[in-house]
């Protein structure tokens, strides 16, 4: 009878070692390359339809001039999500995402060649956008600044800058804000944010999420300039965008990523498709679907459109995204400090 | 010698296909449940215990185990006495419409929970039919624990349910008549003799219902506002929170604590069955 268990436990152990040796074996084998390549752009929520256009004209110029097929396969989510879907192994050739901290984590994993942020002009940033602020029609809480949003009874919807990477813009905005108010006053500063956030009624994992919550309820929506073009377009008896004085210009960041891309022997293709976003072509299309074209002489073409007076600081005002996320948003940071407290 | 004794033992079952009926369920048991359990364990080591320990004490992360916990809790009991109500009028009467009302029991386990989520919030807000009743009586019911614990009462009912209506539709009448014709009043009838026949389903139906709860995150997110503050965070969200930023140790150190608590209170609900199966046989 001992022995009857003991075989049984080493069956046990071998089954174990089974599933063990079938997880590994299921490594992905590549696509079939009859003539057409096909390449995977994993980007962000807001993106989409803008990607599905610019996928249109880029396959055409591909064909055009390489005289060869190319399909560009698209997938969307969160920011955030989407950079953990790549390192857990999601075949993207590029990521098109919301900031270049999650194009980082991916680099820190090693499938994106360090120095990917060189690789394309203004910081691989082919459009940008700006924080806004989106209020009801008639704008009845007279909101028109920052410093509107601190008022008693003002209702801020916005995301969780530890749940999203878009959300992080928002954050840094208002920072950005009270840093001219108060000259650098820190702890002022931190006052400010901290009224901001004591007005914030529901936070969202995510910005589509707190766009669904502003429709039921709130004063004033914290969101991308590009979101809220749309969800202007989309209901414009509703809405309408108020740019603060002050903003934080947000650059949702492209990259190859350089191992699947290299296995996939789509490296060239990959980096065309990145390059060809900067195209005259490629960048008024940018400008039509909300975000703001790179292309300085492109951009003034829009600006109906865009309010090109606002004064808008980068992420390099705050050091770069790797010392904002540990100042601000990383655990015991800013944001946990004027927050939880 | 060996294979004699196994043949003995291969013999004395009547049933076959012992050996392999077995194999199959360990394989699986270790593929779907073990395996991912043990990779949870080995990416949360990559904490020093000096880190884990500071991680699952913020105040945030404690708050979020209270809440997820209580009103897991909560919802799991008040889905024990409705789930108990509700099947026992789809068990014990006739009438018309119950196929389809037995039919809707089950729409929760088949509504993708984030469809869920975003359409109870919507329900529940101050603009909302429901909402808007509840806020005549002063109940804010979504963004705070109100609209949280209504979340989970809906994706649990199912289970309390489904626990409880095979036991009762076997439930013999007799049992009853025995205890009317002994004179037991209907109160008295319900407390002593289907209480304890109900009485291990309707816990497994608890214990289901609390451990969904607890694990959930698409229904949930929506309409608890997320607010730390407010302590609406659940642990599902906190855990959300890290792995968003790839944070893989400090998701799965959360989610071990979480592991941890979930089975403990499981073990529990186990332990008072094992208790009351130990009393109802002795009658």
């Amino acid at each position: 009878m001992r022995k009857r268990g003991k075989k049984r436990a080493a069956a046990l152990v071998l089954m174990i070692m089974a599933a063990g040796i079938l997880a590994g074996c299921a490594k992905q084998t590549d696509s079939g390359k009859d003539g057409t390549l096909t390449i995977t752009n994993v980007s962000y929520d807001p993106t989409r339809e803008f990607y599905q256009e610019y996928n249109k004209i880029f396959e055409d110029y591909y064909r055009d001039t390489y005289k060869n097929g190319i399909t560009v396969v698209q997938s969307h989510g969160g920011s955030g999500g989407q950079a953990r879907s790549v390192i857990e192994g999601a075949k993207a050739d590029v990521v098109t995402l919301a900031l270049a901290h999650d194009i980082t984590m991916i680099e820190k994993s090693g499938l994106i060649d360090s120095g990917w942020i060189k690789e394309f002009e203004g910081n691989s940033s082919p459009y940008t956008s700006a924080i806004v602020f989106l209020v009801r029609k008639g704008n009845e809480k007279n909101i028109k600044d920052w410093s509107d949003l601190i008022k008693p009874g003002v209702e801020v919807i916005t995301p969780d800058p530890k749940s999203s990477g878009g959300a992080c813009w928002n954050f840094l905005a208002a920072w950005q804000y009270a840093k001219v108010s108060y000259q650098g006053d820190e702890e002022k500063m931190k006052a400010f944010v901290a009224d901001l956030y004591k007005n914030v009624s529901v936070m969202d994992s995510g910005a589509r999420g707190a766009t669904t919550t502003f429709v039921e309820k709130g004063d004033v929506l914290i969101a991308w300039e590009n979101e809220a073009i749309n969800t202007v377009k989309e209901y414009p008896d509703q809405y309408e965008i108020i740019t603060p004085s002050i903003s934080i210009l947000a650059e949702p960041s492209v990259a190859v990523v350089d191992e699947n891309a290299r296995k996939d022997g789509a490296e060239k293709a990959s980096e065309e498709y990145l390059k060809y976003l900067y195209s005259d072509k490629a960048q008024r299309l940018i400008g039509e679907y909300g975000y703001r074209p790179s292309n300085k002489k492109i951009l003034s073409e829009f600006s109906g459109k865009f309010d090109l007076n606002v004064n808008l600081c980068t992420i390099d005002d705050f050091g770069g995204w790797d010392a904002a996320y540990e100042t601000f948003f990383a655990d015991g940071g800013i944001f946990d400090e004027i927050y939880d407290n | 010698m060996t294979k004699q004794l196994v043949r003995a033992g291969k013999s004395q079952r009547v049933i076959p296909g012992f050996g392999l009926s077995m194999g199959i369920t360990l394989f699986m048991l270790s593929v779907i449940i073990l395996i991912p359990l043990a990779s949870v364990l080995v990416y949360s080591f990559q904490l020093s215990p000096r880190e884990f320990i500071e991680l699952i004490t913020k105040t945030n992360v404690v708050n979020a185990f209270k809440t997820s916990l209580l009103c897991s809790l909560f919802a799991a009991f008040v889905n024990s006495v409705f789930g108990l109500i509700l099947a026992w009028v789809l068990v014990r009467y006739e009438f018309p419409g119950k196929r389809i009302m037995d039919g809707i029991i089950e729409l929760p386990f088949a509504l993708p929970t984030a469809v869920a989520g975003i359409t109870l919030s919507k329900l529940y807000s101050d603009t909302g039919v429901m909402g808007g009743f509840l806020g005549l009586l002063g109940i804010k019911a979504a963004y705070t624990k109100v609209g949280l614990t209504i979340a989970l009462i809906f994706i649990g009912i199912p289970f309390v349910v489904r626990s409880i209506q095979p036991v009762l539709e076997t439930l013999d009448p007799r049992y009853e008549e025995a205890a009317a014709i002994l004179g037991a009043g209907k109160f008295h009838t319900f407390r002593k003799v289907i209480l304890p026949e109900l009485g291990p389903a309707l816990l497994t139906g608890f214990g289901l219902a609390f451990a969904r709860g607890v694990g959930e995150y698409g229904s949930v997110i929506y309409i608890s506002g997320n607010n730390a503050r407010n302590q609406t965070q659940v642990v599902s969200y906190v855990i959300m929170q890290k792995l968003n930023y790839v944070d893989y140790p400090g998701a799965t150190a959360i989610a071990l604590v979480m592991l941890f608590l979930s089975f403990l209170v499981l073990l529990l609900v186990n332990m008072v069955q094992v208790h009351q199966a130990k009393r109802t046989s002795c009658l």
